[in-house]
C-alpha cells in the first residue's frame, strides 16, 4: 500500500509541534467563524490569505484546513439552538435540529451533529487517500446533463418540505427560483430582475438571503412576539448532556446514509455541500414515513443526523478534487486554489509528484484536525446549549448584530445591509403566515444549477434534447427517480384506501403530503 | 488622531465632583484644538509624498481570490517589503466586471492615497454592463503586467494544430463548442477576434461561460466542450501532464518553456488583445500627487519581490506609463466594445 506509507510520511511531517498548533488554531477559529450566522469558513479562509506570505506553505495549508472543517462542524450550532444556520450546509440541520433543541434536547442535537459530521468528514478523507487519483475519471463523466439529472432528482427528493401545505410551498420554491435568477445572465448577459441597479448585477447571494430569511427573520418574530407569549421562554435542556446507546443505534444508519450521499458530490461541482444536505434530509424523511411512529416534525435524530453527515462526507472529497484536479468544487476550495497559486504551486494531475510532501501533510492533517474538531465540539455540546439561558432580548439583539456584520464582511457593501433587511422583513412576514421557508432556499440552491446544466447540456448538444437520457449516469438517475414517484403514488393510494378517503384527487400530484 | 485619545484617558482619570463642570470644559477645548490641529496636519500633508509613502489603500474591485485581488495583494507585498510604502490595505469591492469599484472609486475625487487595480476584465466588465463611469472618469497610473491565453483541446480531441482545428470549425460555426471565462470577458473576446479573422460571423459562437480555468478543463474532459480558451497560467500544469493539448497562445512571443507552442503570430492570425493588468489613481488627485503615485508604483515595479510574483504568476512585465498608457486604454477599450457588439452583446 504505497497510499498507507506516504500518509504515515504525511503523519510524521503534521506532528510537528508547530504544525499541531496551526491546526488548533485553525479549527478553533473555523469553528467560531463557523458558529457566527453569515460568516462562513470561505470567509475565515479569505481572512486568512494574506498569511500566506508569512507562513511556509505546509503550515498555512494545515491552518486552512482546519478552518474549512472547523466552519462545517461550527454552522450547525446555531443552526439547531437558535434556528440560525451559519452557513449554506447548515440549513437542512435546523430543520429537525431546531425542534430537537426546543424539546429540550438540545445538547443531544449538538453531540448528533457533531459526530454526523466526523463520520462524514471521516470516511470522505479516507476515500480521498486511497482514491484521489480515481476522483479525476469519476469527475470526468459528470456532464451538464448529468448535473440536470441531479438537480431534478434532488428538487424531488426535497420536494416532501413543499408538502405539508403544496399551495404555500410552491409559493416560497417559486420566489426561491425567483431570486436566484437576479443578475446579469452568464450566458446571454441580459439582465433579470436587476432594475438597473448595479448592485444587483451579479445577482443576491445565498449567504444575505440564507442570513435574512432564517436567522434575522427569525430575529423579527421573536421580538414580535417578546410580550405576548411569555410561556416560549427559554427552553431548560434537560437529561444528560450525552447521546443514550439507543439514540446513537437510531441515529448510526442515518449517519452512514448520509455519508453515503455527501460523498460523491464533492467531486462534481454542484453547489457544494448544500445539495447533499437537502437529498439526505429528503430521503430520511421519506424512510420515516415508512415507520411506525414517526418522528420527523418532533425532533427527529435521523433528520438531523444524515444532513450533517452528508454535508462533511464532502468536505474530504471536495479537497480531493482541488488537490488532484484543480477543481474548486465550493467557494472555500476557490480561495484555496488562489492560495496554491500565491506559493506557486499548481493544484491538479502534478501536484502529487511536484510537492508530495505538502499534499500527504496536508491530507495527513484533515484526520488531525476531524480529531481535534470531535474532542472540541463532544464536551462544548452541553454549553453551547447553555446560551439558550441568555434572555431573548440579548440573545437576538446580538444575533441581529452578527447577521449584519457577517454581511457586511463579505462585500463591505451597505446595499446588502439594506437588501438583508428587507429579506429579514420578508422572512418575517412568511414565518407570519406560516409559508415554510425551506422551499425558497432550496429553489434558490437548485434552480441555478438546473438551468445552467440544462443550457450548458443543450449547447453543447447543438439543441438535441437525446443528450439528456444519452449516458448511463443519467438514466440511472431518471429511473431511480420514476421509481421513487412511483413508490410514493403506490404508497399514497394505499394509504388514501386504507383510510377510505377518496383516492383519486391526491395521486395526480407529485408531492405527496406528508402523511396524515 | 492618536492625540486626542490620549485626552480621553486623561479625562477618564479626573476626579469627580465639582471639577467635572470645569474639566469638561476644558477637555472640550483641548479636544477641539488637537483634532482641529490633527485634520488641518492630515489635510495638508495628504498631498506629500511621505504621507502617500506612509498609507495606501489599494482598491482590488473583485472577490478575494480572484484575479484582481491576487494582482492587488502581490503588489501590496512588494511595496511593504522593500519598504516602499509602510502600510498597504487591500480593500475587495467585488461585483459586476470591476464596474461597482470602478463606480466606487470614482467618488473618491480628489484622495491621492487611494489606487485601484484595473485591467482587460474592466474594459470588457464596462462593455458588458454599460457601466455609466469607464477608465476616462479616472487617472491610469500604470499598465504593470500581461499574461496570455492559450487555446486547449482534449488530448485525445482529432485536432493536432489550431489550423486543423479552425478547418473543422469553419464547417461547422455553431457545432463546435467553446468554453472559457464569463460573457465579455477577455477569453470570450479573443475568440471573436479568431472568428473574424477566420471569416466566420461571431454571432454564431457557441460558447459556454465558466468560472475559471479548472471549471473549463473539466468541460473539455466531460465533452462538453470542444475547446477552450483560459489564461495559460492555469492551465500550464495540465499540458505538463497530458490532460489537454495546447494549440496556441496569444503571447507575443513563444514560451522558453514551450517551445513548441506556437504563438498565433506565428500562425499568422490576427489575435492580440492580451489580459493586461495595470493601476489607476482617483480623479481629481493633483499633478504633484500624481507625480509621487507613478515614483511608488514605478519603484515596486522594479522590487525583487515584484520580479518573484511576475515569475510565479507566470505574467509578462509589460510596463507602461505617461501619454502612451492613456492611448493604449482608450484603444483596448475600443476594441472590446467593437468586439462585444460583433458578439451580439
Amino acid at each position: 500500500m504505497e497510499a498507507l506509507s506516504l500518509l504515515m510520511e504525511g503523519f510524521a511531517h503534521a506532528f510537528t509541534p508547530m504544525n499541531l498548533v496551526f491546526v488548533l488554531v485553525g479549527c478553533l477559529l473555523g469553528t467560531a467563524v463557523g458558529v457566527l450566522p453569515g460568516l462562513g469558513s470561505s470567509m475565515a479562509v479569505a481572512l486568512l490569505l494574506p498569511m500566506t506570505f508569512a507562513l511556509d506553505p505546509t503550515a498555512a495549508f494545515i491552518m486552512f484546513a482546519g478552518v474549512y472543517f472547523g466552519g462545517l462542524f461550527g454552522d450547525s450550532t446555531m443552526a439547531i439552538l437558535m434556528n440560525t444556520p451559519g452557513q449554506a450546509s447548515a440549513i437542512a440541520s435546523t430543520f429537525e435540529g431546531h425542534k430537537m433543541a426546543r424539546a429540550g434536547r438540545a445538547p443531544q442535537a449538538l453531540a448528533t451533529a457533531a459526530i454526523g459530521a466526523f463520520i462524514g468528514g471521516m470516511v470522505s478523507c479516507v476515500l480521498v487517500v486511497f482514491l484521489a487519483p480515481a476522483l479525476a475519471d469519476l469527475s470526468a463523466n459528470f456532464g451538464p446533463a448529468e448535473y440536470f439529472a441531479l438537480a431534478l432528482f434532488a428538487f424531488v427528493a426535497t420536494s416532501s418540505v413543499v408538502a405539508d401545505d403544496v399551495l404555500k410551498g410552491l409559493l416560497a420554491l417559486v420566489l426561491g427560483l425567483g431570486i436566484a435568477t437576479v443578475g446579469i445572465d452568464s450566458v446571454s448577459g441580459a439582465e433579470r430582475f436587476s432594475l438597473g441597479v448595479p448592485q444587483l448585477f451579479d445577482g443576491v447571494s445565498l449567504v444575505t438571503v440564507t442570513v435574512a430569511l432564517l436567522a434575522l427573520g427569525e430575529v423579527f418574530h421573536v421580538a414580535s412576539r417578546i410580550r405576548r407569549d411569555p410561556a416560549a421562554r427559554s427552553i431548560p435542556s434537560a437529561g444528560r448532556p450525552f447521546l443514550s446507546g439507543a439514540e446513537f443505534r437510531e441515529a448510526l444508519p442515518a449517519w452512514l446514509r448520509g455519508t453515503g450521499i455527501g460523498l460523491p458530490f464533492g467531486v462534481v461541482p454542484v453547489g457544494g455541500a448544500d445539495v447533499p444536505t437537502f437529498i439526505a434530509y429528503g430521503v430520511e424523511k421519506n424512510l420515516d414515513k415508512r415507520r411506525t411512529t414517526p418522528m420527523f416534525g418532533k425532533g427527529a435524530i435521523r433528520g438531523l443526523a444524515a444532513p450533517e453527515a452528508a454535508g462533511n462526507a464532502t468536505t474530504g472529497t471536495a479537497m480531493g478534487a482541488l488537490l488532484a484536479l484543480g477543481l474548486p468544487v465550493s467557494a472555500t476550495a476557490a480561495i484555496m486554489l488562489a492560495a496554491f497559486q500565491q506559493y506557486g504551486l499548481q493544484p491538479g494531475p502534478l501536484l502529487f509528484e511536484r510537492a508530495p510532501d505538502l499534499v500527504w501533510g496536508l491530507l495527513a492533517s484533515f484526520f488531525i484536525a476531524m480529531i481535534v474538531l470531535l474532542v472540541l465540539n463532544l464536551p462544548f455540546a452541553p454549553l453551547w446549549a447553555k446560551l439558550l439561558l441568555i434572555p431573548k432580548p440579548y440573545l437576538f439583539g446580538g444575533i441581529a448584530v452578527f447577521c449584519g456584520l457577517g454581511v457586511y464582511a463579505t462585500s463591505a457593501s451597505t446595499f446588502d445591509l439594506f437588501l438583508l433587511t428587507g429579506l429579514g422583513f420578508l422572512g418575517f412576514l412568511m414565518r407570519r403566515y406560516a409559508v415554510p421557508l425551506a422551499p425558497l432556499l432550496i429553489g434558490m440552491v437548485l434552480g441555478p444549477l438546473a438551468e445552467t446544466s440544462l443550457r450548458d447540456a443543450l449547447m453543447s448538444s447543438g439543441g438535441d434534447y437525446s443528450v439528456f437520457v444519452d449516458s448511463g449516469i443519467t438514466i440511472a438517475v431518471y429511473v431511480l427517480l420514476a421509481l421513487a414517484i412511483g413508490i410514493s403514488i403506490v404508497g399514497r393510494a394505499r394509504a388514501a384506501r386504507a383510510e377510505k378517503t377518496a383516492a383519486g384527487s391526491a395521486v395526480e400530484h407529485e408531492e405527496v403530503p406528508a402523511g396524515r | 488622531m492618536s492625540p486626542s485619545h490620549r485626552h480621553a484617558g486623561q479625562k477618564a482619570a479626573a476626579p469627580p465632583g465639582r471639577t467635572i463642570g470645569v474639566g469638561t470644559v476644558v477637555f472640550a477645548l483641548i479636544a477641539v484644538v488637537s483634532i482641529a490641529a490633527a485634520s488641518f496636519f492630515s489635510v495638508r500633508a495628504a498631498g506629500t509624498d511621505d504621507d502617500l509613502r506612509s498609507n495606501l489603500t489599494y482598491i482590488a474591485p473583485a472577490g478575494v481570490g480572484g484575479g484582481w485581488d491576487s494582482f492587488a495583494r502581490e503588489g501590496q507585498q512588494a511595496m511593504r517589503s522593500e519598504g516602499i510604502v509602510n502600510n498597504v490595505q487591500v480593500v475587495n469591492i467585488p461585483g459586476a466586471g470591476g464596474t461597482i469599484g470602478l463606480s466606487n472609486f470614482v467618488t473618491k475625487s480628489g484622495q491621492a492615497n487611494t489606487i485601484m487595480a484595473t485591467g482587460a476584465a474592466m474594459t470588457g466588465g464596462i462593455a458588458t454592463n454599460d457601466s455609466q463611469y469607464t477608465l476616462e472618469d479616472v487617472r491610469p497610473i500604470a499598465r504593470i503586467a500581461e499574461d496570455y491565453n492559450a487555446f486547449i483541446v482534449k488530448a485525445d480531441a482529432p485536432w493536432n494544430t489550431m489550423e486543423e482545428f479552425v478547418e473543422a470549425w469553419k464547417a461547422d460555426p455553431k457545432g463546435m463548442v467553446w468554453t472559457g471565462g464569463s460573457v465579455g470577458s477577455i477569453d470570450h473576446l479573443v475568440i471573436a477576434q479568431l472568428a473574424i479573422d477566420v471569416g466566420i460571423d461571431p454571432k454564431d459562437l457557441t460558447f459556454i461561460p465558466k468560472a475559471g480555468g479548472g471549471e473549463s478543463v473539466q468541460s473539455l474532459m466531460a465533452g462538453t466542450a470542444d475547446i477552450a480558451v483560459t489564461g495559460f497560467n492555469e492551465v500550464g500544469d495540465q499540458i505538463d501532464a497530458g490532460r489537454v493539448k495546447g494549440l496556441a497562445i496569444t503571447a507575443p512571443e513563444r514560451f522558453d518553456d514551450y517551445p513548441d507552442l506556437p504563438t498565433f503570430k506565428d500562425l499568422g492570425y490576427a489575435v492580440n488583445l492580451v489580459n493586461w493588468r495595470g493601476i489607476v489613481a482617483a480623479p481629481g488627485v493633483s499633478d504633484e500627487e500624481f507625480a509621487s503615485l507613478e515614483q511608488i508604483v514605478t519603484e515596486s515595479r522594479d522590487s525583487a519581490s515584484w520580479k518573484d510574483s511576475l515569475e510565479r504568476n507566470r505574467w509578462e512585465d509589460s510596463f507602461l506609463t505617461g501619454p502612451e498608457l492613456i492611448d493604449f486604454i482608450r484603444e483596448d477599450q475600443t476594441k472590446a466594445r467593437e468586439l462585444m457588439k460583433e458578439l451580439g452583446l
